[in-house]
Formats: structure tokens, sequence, C-alpha cells
């Protein structure tokens, strides 16, 4: 079996306070850690356990700046054989069509039964790219995956749906899935895997390099502008209860004491 | 100028939610684009189904083929290719849903056409079509401008708009299906239902949910010990059902549960949209976060801005000496 996992490195805003640039259309990111896109993160465990069940080679895709190489190594040091990133800053990064389209230009020439990806990145929340892929690939995709299971020429994949439902669904191999989170339980990268990783191949190649035309997956390419960003107030009617830690503990069991709620 | 084309979406027999409030925003927008809304259905045996929609006032188009008994991404991307040639519509509007995205990316690429995805707002300003959209897990706002093209596509944010009310009845037309046979590389196999567990936390009178801010789960006890004070039952966001601090059938949002119960004390949860679809039917809220700017905040009723393990350990103890 021969998988590609396509992986994105992104900033962790969840507990920091995100400013938009004075040019209205991006955003500061150099105070946030990077690490690995959460679903992406899911979708390299269940490369390697497919490796590790059926035999194969898992190669890594990642378009990104030079500082993703962690991620990438990471990814390797899990079991991830081999990497290509691809650097170069024509590619209109906000566009999923775009990168799916770069991607797609990385990709070719490798041979592969399946190709997974995360099924959203947590900065942008596209959810486009796996399915843009495929098709750009022209090959067969599913979405939202939570369960893999690898038949003669095919795969059978759980799609989650709302409310915690399942659909099974057969697609035929070569495939794009799109890999949901908690499909498995990442694992941490083992101290000699970290050590082989520094040896395994990572490639870096320009738009140039893999023949894809930088007009073709540039700004003046992608049919859609970013023209505005900004900060959604948090209106809250909330009672913020203030003091110190245990003073707000305080506050709160009496109010919910005194209001009859427990 | 053209129509704006919604594709209504059901499963196992009934319409869903976001069908009735794509017709929130739609009417009015196809409005101003010079054009009519239009909604789509495609399945089997669809009588019904067609009727309650197009009891909303707009035109029902349905194709309805054995074929599309469950939905299918690859063939509904076929019929809504050529359909698209046919109706040319200026914009195809679904879901942002398990089905929207498992087919609009494509069809994008397919038909070369501009896709912007989650929409929570559209406007069509100056002969610009503009969508409003979230980065960052809801942290930052975008407004995106599409560049001028024949068909846009977009798909829509669950429980972004309330659904408008039903008014007079409008037409239903049935066209026939551009999809003459079954396709043999994409197979629906069945439904798998969710998860029960040994608490239905949709029964629940007060419920305590954590998220990735427990950090670990020998973090736990702590709030084990402050549930078991008012007898909570414990629930989770999808970060710590992923994590497995807690059972996947205690997850609270539009992946797991609908609940709402008196009481909802969220600690270390951000808020995240998806999140807050399922718990915003509780009665009262209580949000314990550190970040004043999570978005937990904006449903509350009481708040604290805090470290959530400088807090839960007094709390358990004053709750226990007031109760006796
Ligand atoms: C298709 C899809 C479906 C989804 N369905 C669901 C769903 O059903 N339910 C759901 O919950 N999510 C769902 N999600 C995921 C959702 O988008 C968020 O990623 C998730 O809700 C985040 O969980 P969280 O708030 O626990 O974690 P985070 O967003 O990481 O937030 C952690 C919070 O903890 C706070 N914190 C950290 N340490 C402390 C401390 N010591 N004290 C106090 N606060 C602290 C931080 O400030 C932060 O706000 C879905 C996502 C997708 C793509
Ligand atoms: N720059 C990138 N490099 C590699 N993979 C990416 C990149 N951007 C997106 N992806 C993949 O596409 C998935 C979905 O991204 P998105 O469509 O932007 O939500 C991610 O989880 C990644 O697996």
């Amino acid at each position: 079996m021969k998988t590609l996992v396509c992986i994105k490195y992104v900033p962790d805003t969840s507990e920091a306070e995100v400013k938009v640039n004075p040019d209205g259309i991006s955003v500061d990111d150099s105070r946030f850690s990077f690490d690995i896109n959460d679903s992406d993160n899911y979708a390299v465990e269940e490369s390697v356990l497919i490796k590790e069940a059926q035999g194969g080679e898992v190669t890594v895709f990642s378009i990104g700046p030079k500082k993703s190489d962690v991620m990438i190594r990471m990814a390797m040091a899990k079991g991830c054989d081999q990497a290509v990133r691809v650097e170069d800053d024509r590619i209109a990064g906000h566009d999923p069509l775009m990168v799916a389209k770069t991607l797609a230009g990385a990709i070719k020439g490798h041979e592969f039964d399946l190709i997974m990806t995360g099924c959203v990145a947590v900065d942008d929340g596209h959810m486009a790219t796996g399915a843009a892929l495929a098709e750009e690939l022209g090959v067969n995709h599913a979405t939202m995956v939570k369960k893999v299971e690898v038949g003669d020429g095919k795969v059978t994949v759980h799609r989650e749906l709302e409310g915690g439902m399942l659909e099974s669904v057969e697609v035929e191999l070569p495939a794009v899935l799109t890999i949901q989170t908690g499909i498995n339980e990442p694992r941490y990268a083992p101290i000699r895997g970290i050590r082989q990783a520094q040896k395994k191949e990572l490639k870096v190649v320009s738009l140039d390099d893999i023949g894809v035309d930088p007009d073709s997956v540039g700004s003046d390419a992608s049919q859609v502008v970013i023209e505005k960003l900004y900060i959604p107030e948090v209106e809250s009617t909330a009672e913020f209860l203030e003091g110190e830690p245990e003073e707000k503990a305080e506050k709160l069991a009496s109010i919910l004491v005194k209001g009859g709620l427990v | 100028m053209g129509n704006v084309l919604v594709l209504a979406e059901h499963r196992q027999g009934a319409l869903r939610d976001i069908s009735f409030e794509m017709l929130a925003v739609a009417p009015g927008l196809a409005g101003n684009m010079g054009g009519e809304a239009v909604v789509l259905l495609i399945g089997s045996g669809m009588d019904e189904m067609a009727k309650k929609i197009a009891g909303y006032g707009v035109k029902v188009m349905v194709v309805d083929d054995p074929l599309f008994e469950n939905f299918n991404a690859e063939k509904y991307q076929k019929v809504l290719s050529a359909l698209i040639d046919d109706l040319k519509p200026a914009l195809l509007m679904t879901g942002h849903t398990a089905q929207g995205v498992d087919f609009m990316p494509a069809l994008a690429v397919e038909k070369k056409m501009p896709l912007v995805t989650e929409a929570i707002g559209l406007e069509y300003e100056g002969d610009v079509l503009k969508v409003t959209r979230q980065l960052y897990s809801g942290k930052v706002n975008a407004t995106v401008a599409f560049k001028p093209a024949d068909t846009y596509l977009v798909t829509f944010r669950e429980g972004a708009v309330e659904a408008p009310e039903s008014s007079a009845g409008a037409d239903v037309e049935k066209i026939e299906s551009p999809l003459k046979e079954d396709i043999p590389y994409r197979k629906f196999v069945e439904y798998i239902e969710a998860e029960v567990g040994d608490v239905d936390i949709t029964q629940s009178d007060i419920l305590i949910a954590i998220g990735r801010g427990l950090k670990e789960d020998k973090n736990l006890p702590v709030i084990e010990e402050l549930a078991a004070a008012i007898k909570a039952d414990v629930a989770g966001s999808r970060a710590a059902t992923d994590a497995g601090w807690i059972p996947h059938d205690r997850q609270v949002g539009t992946s797991g549960k609908t609940v709402k119960p008196k009481l909802y004390i969220a600690m270390g949860i951000s808020g995240a949209f998806q999140h807050l679809a399922g718990m915003k039917g509780a009665k009262t809220v209580v949000a314990i976060n550190k970040d004043p700017e999570a978005p937990i905040f904006t449903v509350a009723d009481y708040a604290i801005v805090d470290d959530m393990f400088k807090v839960v350990p007094k709390l358990a103890e004053k709750l226990k000496e007031l109760k006796g």
C-alpha cells in the first residue's frame, strides 16, 4: 500500500489573542506556536497504522515555509518514510482550490493507492482541500472519515454525519480520504524514530520544480479575494465574577445555591 | 443574472434544518442578483418533502429517482454538474454539512467554478458577491469577495441563521434525472446510529462539560468530585472525547449530542460554533476559561476568567459546605 499524507503547519490560537495586521487582510501570527493541524495528526497516524498492517510506504506532502520541517520530521519519526515540501511564495494559500492544484502538481509522478488529508485545517477552516485534490487527480474520495478498512482494490470507510451518526461507504482505490479527529490515538514519536527521521529524505521543491505554472495557482488565478478580516465582537451578557480564584469560586457557589440551580 | 439554486438536504426521509435555514438568505439575495430562489431536491420518493419545502413560498425542482435512495457524493456531483449546465444558476448553495463538503469542492474543480465554504452571511453589493466566514475557529471574521463569474458555489453553515416561517405554497416541478445508471466506484453501505452509553446526557439536569483545558486525564478526579457534590453528569467537547478523557457518547455539539440541562458548567472549553450548537438549549450556563476572549462567554450567564484548576477545588468545597 502506497499512501500519501498531506499535512499543514498551523498556528495554535486556542488560548491566544488574535490580532489583524494593519493591512486588514492578514493576521499577525508571529507570537503563535505552530504545530501539525489537528486532523492531519490523525491522518498521519492512520497512514502509519495501515503501513504497519499491510506493508508499503508513506510519503508526506506539505506546502509551507521552512519552519514546517519540524512537523514533517516528527511525522517521519512516527513512521512516515519520506517527504516533499513545496515552498513558494506565489501560491494563493488562502484558496483551497489553489492549494489542491499545487498539491496535485507535487503528487504527479508519485504512485499511490491512498491519499489522506485532514478533514479541516483549523486556521482557514475550508474543509475543501481533500475533495478538490481528488478531483484534480481524477480519483475517488470520501470526506470526514472516522474508520478505514482496506479491502481488495477498495476501502470501506465510516463517514461522520451530524449528531454522532455514521455512514458506511465503499470507495474504489485509488482514493483520497479526509480524516476526522478521533479516528485513532495518535502516538508519540519514539526516541529511536526521532533519530531515524533525521536521515530520511525531505525534498524541498518550488512550483517550477514540480512543473506547476505559478500563474495557475497564484492570487490572479484565485477567484476569491479576502477583502477584510476583523475580530468578531464577543458580546457577552454574562455576569463576570471578579476577585482571586477562591473568591470567584465562593461567589459562584453561592449564586448556584441561592438560585436553586444545584 | 440568474437564479439562486438551493440544494435542500435530507436524510432518512426527513428534511434537515439547514434546508430551511438557507431560505432565510436565498430569496433576498436572489432578488439582488436579479433572479429568484429555487430549491433543488434530489432523492427517491420526494413528494412529501417537496410539498413541505414548497410551503416556504419558493419554487421547488425535484429529481426523484431510485438511484438517489441514499446520499452519494459522486452521483450528486454528476447531477449537479448537468443541472448547472442546464439551469445556469448565478449561485448554487448547499449546507456546509457532511453532504455539502463531500461534493462541492470536487464540483468546483470539475466546473472550474469559484467556491467559498462555510458562509455565515451572503451579500450582493455593487455586482459583487461577498461572503462572511470565520477563520481560526471563530476568532476572526473574514469578508471574502468573489471575482465576477457565471456561477458561484457556496456552502452555508448550519445554525448560522434562523429558518423563516413557512408561507404560501409554491410550484413543484419534477425534472428528469440526468444520471441514467448507477456508478460502481462509490457505494453507500449503511447508516450506523450514534452510540448509546451508560449516561444519557440529553436527559441530564446538570452537566459539567470539560474541554481541552483539562490537559490530561489525571486532572479528571477534581472534576468528578465537583460533579458528585452537585449530582452532575460529566460531558465534554470534541477535544475531550477525542482525547479519550470521556466516552464519545458524552460529546456535546453538532457531531455529538444536543443537550438541554438546567445548568451547564463549561470548563476549559473555548466555545467553537460546533460546540455551542449543542448546548444552546441549556437554561443557565456557567463558563470558566482563562481566555477572556473565548466565545463560550457569549452564551454564558455567569463567567469566570481564570485557571479552572485554581477555581474548581474551592468551588467543590464551598458547594459541599453550602449544601450541607
Ligand atoms: C465537522 C466537525 C464537527 C465538530 N463537532 C464538534 C462537536 O460536536 N462538539 C465539539 O465540542 N466540537 C466539535 N468540533 C470541534 C470544534 O471545532 C473545536 O475544535 C472543539 O470544540 C474544541 O474543543 P475545546 O473547546 O475543548 O478545545 P479548545 O478550542 O482547544 O479550547 C480549550 C480552551 O481551554 C481553555 N483553557 C486551557 N487551559 C485552561 C485552564 N487551566 N483553565 C481554564 N481554561 C483553560 C483555553 O483558553 C481554551 O479556550 C467539530 C469540528 C468539526 C470540523
Ligand atoms: N498547505 C498545505 N499543505 C499540505 N496539506 C494541506 C495544506 N493546506 C491544507 N492541506 C490539507 O487539506 C486539509 C484540509 O484543509 P482545508 O481545506 O484548508 O480545511 C488539511 O487538513 C491538510 O491535510
